[in-house]
């Protein structure tokens, strides 16, 4: 262990809080939420021991703690925020209204099945559902991850103005206890420079947000969106980079798992990495060449990056913790959009594997990868358990 | 205090702005944004008064604007000042600008919440009784039997009563207003700029074209509301200690009706039950004054 960071014994929850408190917002509007709550009574705390300097918002919704969010961000502070299933759901106008507004507010988002019926299990419909809102999207499989990620999401919101959203599986991440190594606040200081954006409001120099565009301007204001956007993947690339150079711990946009020489490969996202890590594992050993791909960085996809791991693969198996009825595993649908039209094209078999918080073992993921040898690829993502 | 001159020739809200003809929207945020000064900041949610604020790049007003959603300005509001209190910026007031749909429908609830916190900004909804930036549809402010595009036949149910359920969250100050009697409005402004926590002023706000009133009839119709007992203008501090600013009751409501298209037709039955109703709520709130006046003078 480096000498700048402690390890400490935290959930994925705490080690949230811990990477908020570390990026030092100043405004913090916050509704509970299970499975996030201990989110939001972490960061009470720390600021109640005196060791958080931020005015804490606890409005009557999350609607409200969005709204409350974006003209916070727009006086030009860091503001973070924390939900999860049905107050990201609730958040949905707002969350295109920050983006909008190019707010960088950064979120954790706890994975969570989504009602009716009510239910609390880790499942990613609720995230995956917001795709279109404008926000960067990551996913993470561990405590220290999320720690970590809670803070290289505002050194790239800040550089593009965009809001960014740092997701994390139910339970299986936000109460599993995990060794955390928590870096010294000069370290994060050191990381991320003050925010300053170009717009503010201000007394001073005073400017308006939100009056009505005209078509030319609404058009325009959606290309500078997308500019930002595409700018995404190599800044998020870089300050992951830059953060291993002080932490000497990367994650990558995506992380390619054993793929060398891999003739197969799985494709997944948070906690069910970690799971999928032990099932290659196990068919290396057995002599399988197999591998996996972790997709880190969702919105915007790292298309250019998924086609370089996935040249030269015969075989891609999706699994997917979400439904999109009528559509199907989203993750499987949009790599299957990414790869199309290009060089790279492998059979893309599509899993709905832990759709409401099934359990999916290693060995469950193993089976899935020798049935898969003997079938064909459907364009339907198909049901499995 | 400012006075009417002033406002005038210090106007916060620039000439060339979106408003009808006549309207009282605008004229009475000109004068409330003079009171308020260029230390202010406005949230204004889609209503009238956003269109008076101006198409992107233009602004009409002379301070930091911020539009949120419809339903969402006292929660807007209230990350806009503790941003400012992060910042150390405590002198610039934060003020929303709604419309009654704003505030007692869809914003109800973040309003209540934001009351609750006792947020400190000052809240005015301009209330013209109605969606009147969609075509004068009904809202929980429409009057009894006033005609709306959603209540062709006349509103069935009576107007909600936002200034005694804002009192009842025990805010420093809750007041009635109205262009109609300018300087008693001038006076709670200055009033609520001097106090802290949240501070709720309704205006009456008489529309040309919802409420079917002459464009150079804004300012008697709004004089009329108030003469009849229709709008009473009156002030709540800290949920009970009443004051009423306009202490007689002069006009039949029917002079109050008959400069209005939306009572057009209106049954003498009707009218006899909405002069009633009118009766009731003035005899009310002249028990709730007299009951404050013993408690706080004894």
């Amino acid at each position: 262990m480096s000498a700048n960071q402690k390890a400490m014994l935290l959930t994925g929850n705490q080690a949230v809080a811990w990477g908020a408190r570390l990026a030092r917002p100043r405004v913090v509007p916050v509704y509970p939420i299970t499975p996030q709550t201990p989110v939001l009574e972490q960061l009470t705390e720390f600021q109640a021991a005196g060791t958080f300097d931020a005015e804490i918002i606890t409005p009557e919704s999350e609607h409200s703690v969005m709204s409350a969010c974006i003209p916070a961000s727009l006086v030009g502070l860091r503001v973070f925020t924390a939900t999860a299933s049905q107050g990201l759901l609730l958040m949905h106008e707002l969350l295109h209204y920050a983006s909008g507004a190019r707010t960088p507010i950064v979120m954790a988002n706890v994975n969570r099945t989504v009602a009716s019926p009510w239910a609390f299990w880790p499942d990613q419909t609720d995230s995956l559902s917001q795709r279109d809102t404008g926000w960067i999207q990551y996913y993470v499989e561990s405590a220290q991850e999320a720690l970590d990620t809670v803070i290289q999401a505002y050194r790239v919101a800040e550089q593009v103005l965009l809001p960014a959203m740092v997701n994390l599986d139910a339970f299986y991440v936000s109460h599993s206890l995990e060794p955390v190594l928590v870096p010294e606040q000069q370290l994060v200081d050191s990381y991320l420079p003050a925010f300053d954006p170009p717009h503010k409001l201000d007394t001073d120099q005073v400017e308006a947000w939100g009056n009505v565009a005209t078509q030319d301007m609404y058009y325009r204001h959606r290309q500078s969106l997308a500019e930002a956007m595409e700018r995404v993947p190599s800044l998020a690339a870089q300050a992951d980079h830059e953060w291993a150079q002080l932490t000497q711990r990367s994650h990558g946009v995506i992380e390619r798992y054993r793929c060398d020489g891999a003739k197969t490969v799985i494709v997944t996202m948070g906690s069910m990495c970690g799971t999928a890590r032990d099932a290659v594992d196990a068919l290396r050993e057995a002599g399988q060449a197999i591998g996996l791909v972790k997709v880190r960085l969702f919105r915007p996809l790292p298309t250019a990056g998924l086609r370089e791991a996935l040249s030269g693969v015969d075989e891609v198996i999706v699994l997917d913790r979400n439904y999109s009825p009528g559509h199907g595993g989203v993750l499987h649908q949009e790599l299957r959009a990414a790869l199309y039209g290009s060089a790279v094209t492998p059979r893309i078999h599509g899993l709905l594997a832990g759709v409401g918080g099934v359990n999916v073992s290693p060995a469950k993921i193993v089976e899935f990868v020798n049935q898969v040898a003997r079938s064909e690829a459907q364009s339907d993502s198909q049901w499995v358990r | 205090m400012i006075q009417i001159e002033q406002a005038n020739q210090e106007a916060m809200l620039c000439s060339g702005h979106a408003a009808c003809p006549g309207c009282i929207d605008a004229l009475s945020a000109r004068h409330v944004l003079t009171a308020m000064g260029p230390n202010t900041m406005a949230v204004i949610p889609p209503s009238c008064m956003a269109i008076i604020a101006g198409p992107q790049p233009y602004s009409s007003l002379k301070i930091p604007v911020y539009q949120p959603t419809l339903e969402s300005s006292a929660a807007a509001a209230t990350g806009l000042r503790r941003a400012l209190d992060a910042k150390g910026k405590h002198d610039t007031q934060v003020i929303v600008l709604a419309g009654d749909g704003g505030t007692y429908d869809i914003g109800f609830q973040c309003l209540s919440s934001a009351a609750e916190r006792n947020e400190d900004f000052i809240y005015f909804c301009l209330d013209n009784e109605g969606y009147m930036n969609t075509g004068a549809q009904k809202s929980s402010s429409t009057p009894h039997f006033a005609r709306t595009g959603s209540t062709p036949a006349g509103k069935t149910s009576r107007k909600k009563n936002l200034t005694e359920i804002m009192a009842a969250h025990r805010v420093p100050y809750v007041a009635t207003a109205s262009a109609g009697h300018l300087p008693d409005l001038l006076r709670k402004v200055e009033k609520a700029k001097t106090m802290q926590g949240t501070r709720i002023i309704t205006l009456l706000i008489p529309c040309m074209d919802g409420w079917g009133v002459a464009d150079d009839a804004g300012l008697m119709t709004a004089r009329y509301a108030v003469e009849s007992g229709a709008f009473p203008l009156y002030e709540i501090e800290d949920g009970h200690r009443y004051t009423l600013n306009h202490t007689s009751k002069t006009r039949p409501v029917a002079d109050y009706l008959a400069l209005q298209r939306r009572y057009r037709n209106m049954a003498s039955v009707d009218i006899e039950t909405l002069q009633a109703e009118i009766d009731e709520g003035w005899a009310t709130l002249q028990e709730r004054v007299a009951t404050s006046e013993r408690k706080h003078h004894a």
